[in-house]
């Protein structure tokens, strides 16, 4: 019998039961929609976080002053104070890896414009920093090599404090007070979003010298940490290795000792979340699945129904000439036409939910082509494996009793 | 008849002349727990082309069983069924199934019509299964439709028939693939008189003008009259055989019944 032909008795059988092909469709709908959106939303995630590592720069090491154990008391980073300019000046010379260093310190204080103050981080730090970072200014300029050795009371603010403190007014010549000391502010950073790693704003910020906040604000001599940038997202290992070589030379550590400091590795994290995302959009596609599953169980069921129904018409098929593998392609394309149908609708509400989850919900979704192919696939396959069992007992019949049967 | 040399499988060129029908002492019995029960006991017949048998006899008498022997539906336990010289129980599934498709054309008492498909998709069927090209399938359903005449019914569904004209299009369905037997089990079993009397006449046409071969199970006489043999069978056996004398022509007693339908 032709494709055709047999997919047009088919269809016609499926029609002529249309609220139970619907139910019975209904298995595989959800399973195929709830295996699209879940991917969607897995692979989403992936990616918002892929950018945002991508944002924060591949190449980015980090390099903390580390924790130190006093009388017993252990204090977090930051405390130790052995962290100190030259330690930068050393890395920026002997790692051959590395391309950039930036020292950094900070502190957190009030600012005041006029009428408004705002609480806020100040980051010191030195040029280089916005090129590590790749975070370019909106407005104005970025403070100078020779800012830091003045120690020069210049700010460049983040779009957070902008907001709160120049609603209106063009912020960059205007002159704020932080701790009572006037700075001029020169320059207005990028909108930079919230970090992956620590969740916080990081437009909530305040950029100036390192040298402005270690003699003006802390009256301190050291660092808490560097910001580093390896010569590419390959060379980040080998600059992790050459720095914690130099830090551990300067520093005098030897074996046993643990290093009072720490480098965080951006590449290293950046593996770590990728694996996290595609574990969890796994385990979504795989929960989805399972109702791919159990919707198949359900055209096993009403196919099995429907082949107890229509015994009389497999015995007149029978008589008149249908061979058992007539009338078993019959059943299984019946199988494949009613999954096949269930998985069509499952990917148009599976991209509809893929559209709204970001609207409704404000989720990021990324709708996957693979994702839709295997589930097409997969519900092929789910008529076909559930399809077999009912099309082979109605091949099986025996004509004669099939067509007495009332 | 058990002493009959064995006849093999005829070769082509004989299978022209070949008998349609040839069965050699066939016994059919079936196993109920310890218990055979027989249907058949020895049935040893010869249909030729062209020829109208009424096969009668009780229920229990075994003709359904022998209808369905003939109809490639069911094999005999012993003995041996030549279909146009082709012995039956040599074949397998698959040969059996083609044979119902292409030699036999089967009219039910109870028309046997798959509902929800038009008389001209039901006819059709056979040709679907005989892998016919959908033209010249479409063009031989409504051939057989007119030659039952419901040319103009072809797409009505069963339930828009009468009973009479269900059982006309369950004739087409049997035509459609051009065989030369035609089995007809009870065909006015469900049909009043009149009607009876009009499917008698499209098998005295389709016999006359066609050179059909058919056989007809009938447990009425008038019905059997029709035919020009009868055979009766009895308890598994075939008690009767014989010509019938005054054959009825259905268009003549049509003419004498008065009009009920349409």
């Amino acid at each position: 019998m032709e494709l055709m032909a047999t997919i047009r008795i088919a269809l016609r059988a499926i029609a002529r039961n249309k609220l139970r092909s619907c139910l019975t469709s209904l298995g595989i709908i959800i399973g195929v929609g709830a295996v699209i959106a879940m991917v969607a939303l897995g692979q989403g995630a992936q990616h918002q976080v892929q950018q945002q590592i991508a944002a924060m720069g591949s190449n980015v090491l980090f390099v903390g002053s580390g924790t130190m154990n006093r009388g017993g008391v252990r204090l977090g980073w930051g405390n130790t104070k052995t962290l100190v300019y030259d330690d930068v000046a050393a890395i920026r010379r002997e790692c051959p890896a590395v391309s950039m260093v930036a020292a950094g310190t900070g502190t957190s204080a009030q600012i005041v414009f006029g009428n408004d103050n705002w609480y806020t981080r100040i980051t010191g730090t030195e040029p280089e920093y916005l090129d590590i970072r790749a975070w370019p200014l909106d407005e104005g300029t970025n403070f100078t090599q020779d800012d830091v050795q003045t120690a020069a009371n210049v700010a460049v603010i983040g779009d957070t404090v902008r907001k709160n403190l120049f609603p209106a007014a063009d912020p960059v010549g205007q002159t704020v007070r932080i701790n009572s000391l006037p700075f001029r502010v020169i320059g207005v950073l990028s909108v930079k979003g919230s970090s992956v790693a620590m969740g916080n704003d990081q437009d909530d910020v305040i950029l100036m010298p390192y040298t402005t906040v270690q003699k003006k604000m802390n009256g301190t001599q050291w660092l808490a940490y560097a910001m580093v940038s390896a010569q590419s997202k390959e060379a980040s290992f080998a600059a992790q290795g050459q720095i914690e070589g130099v830090l551990r030379d300067r520093h005098r550590i030897r074996q046993p000792q643990d290093d009072d400091f720490f480098v965080r590795n951006m590449a290293d994290v950046a593996d770590l979340y990728d694996q996290q995302t595609t574990v969890m959009t796994l385990l979504l596609a795989s929960i989805a699945s399972v109702s791919l599953i159990v919707g198949g169980i359900g055209i096993m069921n009403i196919m099995l129904v429907s082949v107890t129904e229509r015994t009389r018409e497999i015995g007149i098929r029978m008589a008149i000439g249908a061979t058992e593998d007539d009338v078993q392609r019959q059943f299984l394309t019946e199988a494949v036409v009613l999954s096949v149908m269930g998985g069509a609708i499952g990917i148009v509400s599976g991209l509809a939910l893929s559209f709204l989850i970001p609207r409704v919900l404000g989720w990021p979704v990324s709708i996957s082509t693979t994702a839709i192919l295997i589930a097409v696939l997969f519900s092929i396959a789910v008529g076909v494996f559930f399809g077999y069992y009912p099309a082979r007992k109605a091949a099986r019949l025996n004509p004669i009793e099939a067509l007495r049967y009332e | 008849m058990a002493t009959m040399t064995s006849t093999p499988p005829v070769a082509f060129s004989e299978k022209e002349t070949a008998v349609p029908i040839r069965v050699e002492d066939v016994h059919k019995y079936y196993e109920l727990g310890d218990t055979r029960v027989h249907a058949l006991r020895g049935i040893s017949v010869e249909i030729a082309h062209g020829e109208f048998v009424a096969v009668m006899g009780a229920s229990g008498s075994g003709k359904s069983t022998f209808m369905n022997i003939l109809g490639c539906l069911d094999g005999p336990s012993s003995g041996k069924y030549l279909l146009e010289g082709t012995d039956v129980s040599l074949l397998n599934k698959r040969e059996l199934a083609a044979i119902r498709n292409r030699k036999i054309g089967f009219v039910f008492q109870g028309f046997n019509l798959l509902s929800r498909t038009t008389a001209l998709e039901n006819a059709e069927l056979p040709a679907i299964y005989a892998r016919i090209s959908e033209q010249e399938r479409i063009s031989r359903a409504k051939e057989a439709l007119a030659m039952v005449g419901l040319a103009d019914r072809a797409e009505h569904f069963p339930s828009q028939l009468s009973g009479g004209q269900q059982q006309r299009v369950a004739i087409a369905r049997a035509l459609v693939n051009r065989p030369a037997i035609l089995l007809a089990d009870e065909p006015t079993g469900n049909l009043d008189s009149r009607t009876s009397v009009e499917v008698m006449e499209i098998f005295q046409k389709l016999n006359e003008e066609r050179g059909l071969t058919i056989v007809l199970v009938t447990h009425e006489h008038d019905i059997a009259q029709f035919a020009k043999r009868s055979i009766v069978f009895r308890d598994g056996k075939i008690r009767k055989d014989e010509a019938i004398v005054n054959r009825q022509l259905a268009s003549e007693v049509l003419r004498t019944l008065p009009a009920l339908e349409d």
